[in-house]
């Protein structure tokens, strides 16, 4: 029991941002017209990308050849998250756009 | 007994990094908000990738991990430029069809990259904590690390497979066995994560960590195999809020806030859109995971003895331009063969005669919700022409005709007069309540579901059999003809 309150006082700050975020995810795209699904699929799996910054962290300490290799490798393999997701969710988005200005 | 209170390591830098995670963070935020509405969407995504550029410039510029700033800048910036290439030649050269794919793609590829920070990270931390005379793993880094490893591998192989279900390079396996295959994987996972937030940390001890890898792959791969192709956007969307959640692990792990922020918004946000996606297709989500859909179809054979009508290519364009209205229901098969173009030319030239043309947009037409909607956008149609189901399907007694393209198992009665079809209780456009139905096809063989479709026997329907654009090619010269 001592452990989880221990727990839970040193990594207060994270599990509240945590719950805050979970509230805030649901809140924010709950009206969304099935229209969007896809496109904000695509958005959402860009932002997920965000695990690059952890790939550049670990990256940027590596000083053996293999944690070198991994971390080049997790800084590619998560740019292509991050650059692919918003390109193509950007193309998906043109289409409705380009509808739009010709009405 | 460890001390409660964290160390304070005050810098500068550091101060400027964390407030730009929290624009970070606002960003994404609002780009979310935005691209959940229509007319903000494009500029919505605009916002998030500018909150993901500051994050990542910023970490390179002012982190610092133990008061040592990033070092291998050169091959920072190099595999930046390598994915930036790779990532924006692949997202501008795929076909529109084929972006569901590509989605689920770039989604493993995210969650590739959580396993390994995770798989790099392990070891470091057992070092630390045999050092440190700990007795076990039992710390909250280790539950982040074993978390975003598990995680993160399941959706990069489950994702792996979805692209090859998408893409129709694997095909559906149908059997219950793996149901429970996937349970005993699932308990397996469950007992080696305990396994090792108890064992006595050794330095170098690693053994574990790659079998934990090893069965994440393979609960990955188990775990969509058994769904059917038809329900692969409902679990790229799930794998999309897994691979959130994996990233957010990594944020508890480096207590890094925009990925921690990031990463819940997407498994949030990403969790609630499957079960959107799923309500529009009046399912349960454990129901699509378990799999009712394309099961056991021998009972529908029955269909076999009914008499198919075809309609010549002269008749049909006849039939089409004497009509008053006229409503267009496409399908994956129209995406497929690339033909939305000709079906713009086709209504373009049937509006020319004085005829009404319409849409009729199933919510989950194409591979994905929306999908048809981008596709038909792309082909230059209007947006207002675009009738949503319950739109068209209040109009379909005025309706003349409906020209079904490529769809199959949206317009199926099934749903709505045989319970004990698998798709009964699906909302589907009723084309059968127009005066005639067009059906263009390539064959009479079954749609995603796997199922007979009664509308193809139907008295009021025609088949026009023929790969849709090489059909609508000559549909169009006909009408031209006349």
């Amino acid at each position: 029991m001592n452990d989880v309150l221990m727990f839970f006082m040193q990594y207060r700050e994270a599990i509240f941002i945590i719950v805050l975020s979970l509230f805030l995810g649901i809140e924010v795209i709950s009206h969304v017209p099935s229209v969007l699904h896809t496109p904000l699929m695509s958005g959402a799996n860009a932002i997920h990308g965000v695990v690059i910054i952890g790939a550049i962290i670990v990256m940027g300490h590596a000083h053996d050849v293999l944690s070198m290799v991994l971390g080049f490798l997790a800084v590619i393999l998560g740019t292509l998250n991050v650059v692919g997701g918003f390109v193509v969710t950007d193309r998906m988005l043109e289409m409705f756009r380009k509808k739009k200005s010709k009405n | 007994m460890e001390t409660i209170t964290r160390l304070i390591q005050y810098t500068p830098e550091i101060s400027i990094l964390e407030m730009s995670y929290i624009l970070a963070s606002v960003l994404f935020i609002v780009g979310l908000k935005r691209l959940s509405h229509p007319d903000t969407a494009r500029n919505g995504n605009l916002w998030a990738a500018a909150g993901m550029g500051l994050a990542i410039l910023f970490t390179i510029l002012f982190h610092k991990k133990d008061g040592e700033s990033i070092g291998n800048i050169p091959w920072i910036l190099g595999a930046l430029v390598v994915g930036t290439a790779v990532g924006w030649v692949a997202a501008r050269k795929v076909k529109m069809t084929a972006m569901p794919q590509m989605v689920s793609i770039f989604n493993g590829m995210g969650g590739a990259c959580a396993a390994l920070i995770s798989l790099m990270e392990f070891p470091k931390l057992q070092e630390s904590l045999a050092e440190a005379g700990a007795s076990s793993m039992l710390h909250g880094e280790t539950l982040a690390i074993l978390f975003g490893l598990t995680i993160g591998g399941v959706s990069f192989a489950g994702s792996m497979i979805a692209f090859g279900k998408l893409d129709e390079k694997i095909g559906d396996i149908k059997a219950s066995w793996l149901r429970y295959l996937n349970l005993f994987f699932l308990l397996l996972l469950v007992v080696l994560l305990v396994l090792i937030m108890f064992k006595h940390p050794v330095s170098g001890d690693n053994t574990l960590i790659y079998f934990l890898t090893l069965l994440a792959l393979i609960y990955g791969v188990s775990f969509v195999m058994p769904i059917g192709g038809a329900d692969m956007p409902v679990v790229i969307s799930l794998l999309n809020s897994f691979t959130g959640i994996a990233a957010a692990c990594g944020g508890f792990l480096y207590n890094n806030q925009a990925m921690l922020t990031g990463g819940i918004l997407v498994g949030s946000s990403g969790t609630l859109l499957t079960i959107l996606m799923c309500k529009a297709m009046n399912r349960s989500l454990l129901n699509v995971i378990i799999g009712a859909f394309g099961g056991d179809s021998t009972a529908q054979g029955e269909a076999g003895d009914k008499t198919v009508k075809e309609i010549t290519l002269s008749d049909a364009a006849v039939l089409l331009s004497y009509s008053q209205k006229i409503l267009i229901v496409p399908g994956y098969g129209l995406a497929v063969a690339q033909a939305q173009h000709l079906c713009h030319e086709l209504d373009v030239l049937l509006v020319s005669k004085g005829v009404e043309v319409k849409y009729g947009i199933h919510p989950v037409a194409g591979r994905m919700p929306g999908h048809m909607n981008v596709l038909l956008a792309e082909a230059d149609v209007p947006y207002e022409k675009l009738l949503e189901m319950e739109e068209a399907n209040n109009e379909m007694q005025n309706t003349d005709v409906v020209i079904v393209i490529g769809a199959n198992d949206v317009v199926n009665p099934a749903s709505e007069d045989d319970p004990s079809s698998p798709i009964y209780g699906m909302p589907v456009i009723k084309a059968w309540e127009a005066r005639n139905v067009i059906v263009m096809k390539r064959s009479m063989a079954k749609g995603y579901a796997a199922i007979e479709n009664k509308l193809f026997y139907h008295p009021k329907n025609s088949m026009l059999f023929g790969d849709a654009k090489s059909t609508l090619q000559k549909l169009i010269a006909e009408i031209k003809n006349l």
